[in-house]
């Protein structure tokens, strides 16, 4: 079943700027979906669409076969969101601010308490239920979202760059903790600009330039489109007698330090054969950029 | 519970919860101006004057101070808590939600009733220091309390919706509300001006409301306490309706 299911989707803003240019895509229930695209591409404008913050001029969404021009508010109650901004009262305490949450969707008192326990426990944030949200860190801003936008247990989540200025030990953090929720079978949409982060969880992926969707595939496929991928290797010894690496593209980068390029149809096997016959010992080797950033921009500079 | 009553009930109590918790910006300051309207108007000013409908200036006016008070607090509560929710884009955790829009108005709505009502209340007990009100119909008293500050919420919400600066929610107290709530009868009867101005003074609302509630205290009235009452039912049918619309059309609050 499809989760979400957009068609020829269109935004014109009123000061006359074409945010959306007839988008149509669908993500699968269970997919961890990951929407990419430069500032302004529209991704935020496609999810304020389908959250109801901004009204579409044409085209149509479902989620989970729920038109939201025939019952928006059915749809509603199935879909979590956790915006880019802060959006909730700073002056509000964490746990009054999740469980409101909660009863805008007619959710007990009782019930909601127990929800919201669950989800700040798992997000770390139960100690500061108590305190008032601005005392709260940007790190512990952006968990509060999360478990905000997880109190009614919705189906489809959906997070507008969730890990935007959080720090690395934290994002690595709450990417277990999104993987899990995936892996219970939760439909996850995500916006990034962590293309790493894109390509750890998600298993399909939208590119969203200028308005359009300009790819939509699984991860898998996308990453064969890379026909070229560079190798950065240092090596154990400076390198004092190299020859030439044949077919292999190279660059020596400093005495112990070279990129490698190696097309589709070269394999790693070979580069290691290669320098193993002039004697160089390979300490540690990296790709040069994410693979998906290099797709990436190759497809957004098109 | 009904889910809508679940979400009004949420609403009501976050609004409700932030008058308490900012008592000193929401309580403290109109029972403070309404002394001093006690002591300036009614007392030294009062006391030179003559009896109106039987009563003496004080008595006279104490009931329009509680009106003016219900007024002023029920628009400033709902005009500013929505724009403040707008503002802090916390508005958004209810658009998203599947809440109705007539709950979200009842909601802001309640707010803006429990503090202008309150107020009321506050301002009520203080006039015992300066007066002793008769009560003629507790009836009347209540159903006008009740519905001039459900019209006022309704206006402040119109207001809050419209906002998007700051000034924007004190402009209409400062340049409306506020002179209508003046030239409607709170410190004069409408009797004591030439017929023009009289026929013109019925063109406002709030001298409805201030008659009306007057005439539950002191039993005296320039106009039918029952007209005043269809006028207020007319004004609540029309300003909910005009919030309805202007949510479900996403103004001020949807891009």
């Amino acid at each position: 079943m499809l989760a979400l299911e957009i068609d020829n989707l269109h935004k014109r803003y009123k000061g006359g700027v074409q945010a959306l240019q007839g988008i149509s895509l669908g993500v699968q229930e269970g997919e961890f979906f990951g929407l990419l695209g430069p500032n302004g591409a529209g991704k935020t404008t496609t999810i304020g669409i389908i959250t109801s913050l901004v009204t579409k001029t044409e085209g149509r969404v479902k989620v989970f076969g729920i038109d939201i021009d025939d019952d928006f508010p059915a749809a509603k109650k199935l879909i979590g969101v956790v915006p880019q901004e802060y959006n909730f009262s700073i002056f509000e305490k964490v746990e009054d601010i999740v469980c409101q949450q909660a009863g805008y969707y007619g959710i007990s008192r009782s019930q909601a308490r127990q929800s919201a326990e669950k989800y700040l426990q798992k997000l770390g944030l139960w100690e500061k239920r108590h305190v008032t949200a601005q005392t709260l860190s940007g790190g512990m801003k952006r968990r509060l979202m999360i478990a905000r936008g997880l109190v009614h247990e919705p189906r489809l989540l959906i997070l507008d760059e969730p890990t935007a200025g959080v720090d690395v030990e934290l994002r690595r953090g709450m990417w277990e903790f999104l993987a899990e929720l995936n892996a219970s079978g939760r439909t996850i949409i995500l916006t990034t600009h962590y293309l790493e982060e894109a390509e750890l969880l998600c298993n399909q992926i939208g590119i969203i330039s200028g308005g359009k969707l300009i790819e939509n595939t699984s991860k898998r496929s996308l990453l064969r489109k890379l026909d070229k991928e560079t190798f950065v290797f240092n090596t154990k010894e400076p390198i004092t007698s190299l020859q030439s690496l044949k077919p292999f593209e190279f660059i020596v980068v400093d005495e112990t330090t070279m990129e490698i390029t190696l097309s589709k149809e070269e394999s790693l096997n070979h580069i290691f054969e290669v320098l193993d016959n002039q004697n160089i010992i390979i300490e540690s080797m990296r790709n040069k950029t994410n693979r998906l950033e290099e797709l990436f921009l190759k497809m957004v500079e098109q | 519970m009904n889910r809508n009553l679940i979400s009004f009930t949420c609403i009501a109590r976050k609004e409700t919860t932030r008058i308490f918790r900012i008592w000193i910006q929401t309580l403290v300051p109109p029972v403070i101006t309404m002394i001093l309207y006690f002591i300036i108007f009614g007392r030294l000013l009062g006391s030179q004057l003559r009896d109106i409908g039987g009563y003496d200036y004080m008595t006279f006016i104490a009931p329009g101070l509680i009106m003016m008070s219900i007024i002023t607090n029920s628009y400033t509560n709902t005009v500013s808590s929505f724009f403040s929710a707008k503002f802090q884009r916390n508005i958004e955790e209810l658009l998203v939600s599947p809440t109705p829009d007539w709950i979200v108005v009842l909601g802001y709505v309640s707010g803006g009733m429990t503090r202008g009502l309150f107020v009321g209340l506050l301002v009520s007990i203080t006039s015992f220091l300066f007066t002793r009100l008769p009560l003629f119909n507790l009836g009347y008293v209540v159903m006008f309390a009740v519905l001039t500050s459900f019209v006022f919420s309704l206006a402040g919400m119109i207001n809050g919706i419209f906002a998007r600066k700051f000034d924007d929610i004190s402009i209409i107290p400062t340049f409306v509300i506020t002179p209508l709530t003046y030239l409607g009868g709170v410190f004069y009867s409408i009797s004591l001006l030439p017929d023009f101005w009289q026929a013109l003074s019925r063109a406002n609302p709030i001298i409805y409301m201030v008659d009306g509630f007057r005439y539950g205290f002191l039993g005296v009235s320039d106009i039918s306490a029952l007209t005043g009452l269809g006028m207020l039912l007319l004004f609540s049918i029309i300003l909910f309706s005009i919030n309805l619309f202007l949510l479900k059309n996403g103004v001020g609050v949807r891009t």
